[in-house]
């Protein structure tokens, strides 16, 4: 019988493709499978990891941790290195096979070069960069009283074209953050869905869960000639580059420290080591080649949620706000008391942040050397 | 030898960004520019143009008053432009709009040593969905993220670059590739580009064009054969602005700190 995307009763089970490097779990893979898991228990289904690569069994049973049921895995040696033919075959002849009614993939540059291949070839809808995903309608208008301006008591949300209960409601930014849209995909299966890195929180890891989930190795057929690129290398950046996802406190720097950029970075530096962060940036700052792309907070750069964000001469533009906004607490130096990013900030100085900056490293010091 | 670059108009959401009460876009209110990673595949396809005598033709999926866009492409360097225009094509989503793309690109026929470019992403989505898509449709191999690309031949080295790193990857024509803003700075019209533009050839691809093209149906283009429908949209909460700490000087300082201790924050 071929396959057939429109035949939704035909789906079932929540999949999560679980990507690792090199034969190391990307670790949003883990935000994704805890995301997965609160999609799987709304559905009352089975929450299963896909995992490709070569000999990459040993870094399976974790993601049971996080709470995968089961976990397909596919080793080949034509699956060591990412490429999007060897990639696109295994995963669309496994949804085929298995028919899983929701895939979630990481927004990484290999989830978004490999999601799209996967829709379009299996016949069916994709929604890029999710920030918030929903089966639950009650929980979805949940979201929504906290996390949109509608008036959700005086809204419909029924549909006559599909049941708003058990359709993935997939939300994302458009238009650099300015309007959130929430997709579904009604007529066909699986609902596909990439997630934007650290977006999704991890749940605590219980390590009954690496003894009870279920390593499976499916048969499947890869050939060299189904690849029609090749990879001559893979390379490593050399530098260190910054964690910003998982830091704690991020002390971010933008056009402001234009005066003297050695030196606002300078400040950035210390202020993030005495509150134990990292340094992080605007685009502006980005753009300007005051620092490398890797420390950029917000739309094309990373959303970060740390306890403290310190914003240091950034006019906070919407893409940077959509970046940072649900951090714990943010404090903002500015010397325009217009500036947007004091729409979003806990605590705001309007100030230079060359005069203020060494200020607050010694205040701060002095509050943690008194503890 | 051909390069097709895929284009997009699209809000300049850099600057003002309008929405109306009902969470729509005003988009009578915005700029409209060309996408800012589109200019980046235009550039890489003017500079594989002039060292190997590429043709470059540009095809973009939009209304009629994005010719004048197309106009500014040619007077950069591009040689023709195909406007893909009709109400068929009208609320098509990443999948639909990849399928009427790729039927186009395709009714304008591909051959052994062409090379299709697109730009990363458009920003108004953001999706980064149609490139790979059009690939998919046209049975091509893509290579996304593009930070290099080199040739010899019919043989394309390109660096593609990922979070951690990079991949070197090599690939023949006929292939995809989508172009980030590292890849190369677009050049600027010129002065001649500029007074021949509207000399060179603009072709309009309607629903007629490209009805019979085995990739295009009426139940998989346009807003009817998009898997994918908006449910509901909206705009994010303001957070509730915080406290402005009065003064500059250390005595705000360490009001700030004290603050923050007394909360645990720090």
């Amino acid at each position: 019988m071929a396959y057939d995307s429109s035949k939704i009763e035909d789906f079932k089970n929540v999949w999560v493709f679980c990507e690792q490097r090199q034969g190391v779990m990307m670790p949003t893979t883990f935000e994704l499978i805890s995301e997965g898991r609160k999609l799987a228990d709304e559905l009352g289904v089975d929450l299963c990891g896909i995992l490709l690569g070569d000999n990459v069994d040993g870094i399976a049973a974790e993601l049971g941790g996080y709470g995968a049921d089961k976990v397909l895995v596919y080793n080949s040696p034509l699956l060591k290195d990412y490429t999007t033919d060897a990639y696109t075959k295994v995963i669309c002849d496994a949804v085929e096979e298995f028919k899983p009614e929701v895939m979630i993939f990481g927004a990484s540059n290999i989830g978004r070069d490999l999601a799209p291949r996967c829709a379009a070839r299996l016949h069916t809808g994709l929604c890029a960069d999710c920030t918030h995903l929903d089966i639950d309608l009650n929980g979805y208008i949940e979201f929504l009283k906290t996390g949109s301006s509608l008036d959700v008591e005086h809204m419909s949300f029924e549909s006559k074209l599909f049941d708003v209960n058990k359709n993935l409601k997939m939300t994302r930014p458009a238009f650099g953050g300015h309007l959130m849209a929430t997709i579904v995909c009604p007529r066909f299966r699986p609902a596909m869905a990439t997630v934007r890195p650290g977006v999704m929180k991890k749940r605590p890891f219980d390590e009954a869960g690496t003894k009870k989930v279920v390593i499976e190795h499916p048969a499947f057929q890869l050939a060299e000639s189904d690849i029609k690129t090749q990879v001559l290398e893979v390379v490593k950046a050399t530098k260190k580059l910054v964690d910003l996802i998982g830091a704690d406190v991020i002390v971010s720097v933008g056009a402001g420290i234009g005066k003297d950029v050695e030196k606002g970075i300078a400040l950035a530096e210390e202020l993030a080591a005495v509150l134990g962060g990292v340094v992080g940036a605007s685009r502006a700052a980005v753009d300007a080649g005051y620092i490398t792309a890797d420390h950029q907070v917000g739309q094309t750069g990373k959303t970060v949620h740390p306890k403290i964000y310190i914003a240091l001469g950034i006019s906070g533009a919407i893409q940077h706000k959509a970046g940072m906004q649900d951090s714990e607490c943010i404090i903002a130096v500015n010397k325009n008391e217009a500036a947007p990013i004091f729409e979003v900030a806990d605590y705001g100085i309007v100030g230079d942040l060359f005069k203020v900056v060494p200020e607050m490293i010694e205040s701060f010091k002095a509050v943690k050397e008194a503890k | 030898m051909k390069i097709f670059v895929t284009v997009k108009q699209v809000p300049d959401t850099s600057g003002k960004v309008a929405v109306k009460a009902d969470g729509t876009l005003d988009r009578a209110s915005m700029q409209t520019i060309t996408n800012p990673d589109d200019l980046n595949a235009v550039e890489a396809a003017l500079t594989l143009k002039d060292e190997y005598g590429y043709k470059v033709v540009a095809f973009c999926m939009g209304p009629p008053p994005a010719e004048p866009m197309l106009r500014e492409l040619i007077a950069m360097g591009v040689d023709e432009a195909v406007l893909i225009s009709g109400r068929e094509f009208g609320g098509s989503d990443t999948y639909a709009t990849s399928q009427i793309i790729a039927a186009a690109i395709d009714h304008y026929g591909i051959e052994e040593d062409d090379i299709i470019l697109a730009g990363r992403q458009a920003i108004d989505g953001d999706t980064a969905q149609v490139g790979p898509q059009i690939a998919e449709k046209l049975g091509l191999p893509q290579i996304t993220y593009a930070g290099d690309i080199k040739k010899e031949g019919n043989t394309l080295t390109v660096k593609r670059i990922l979070e951690d790193g990079y991949m070197m990857i090599k690939v023949q024509t006929p292939c995809m590739i989508t172009c980030i803003k590292e890849l190369n700075t677009p050049r600027y019209m010129t002065v001649s580009g500029v007074l021949g533009a509207w000399e060179k050839p603009l072709t309009i691809y309607d629903y007629p064009t490209l009805q019979d093209h085995p990739l295009i149906d009426k139940s998989t283009i346009g807003l009817k054969g998009s898997p994918t429908n908006i449910y509901k949209s909206f705009t994010p909460p303001q957070k509730g602005v915080g406290t402005m700490l009065k003064g500059d000087g250390k005595d705000t300082t360490n009001e700030l700190a004290s603050i923050l201790a007394a909360k645990h924050i720090i």
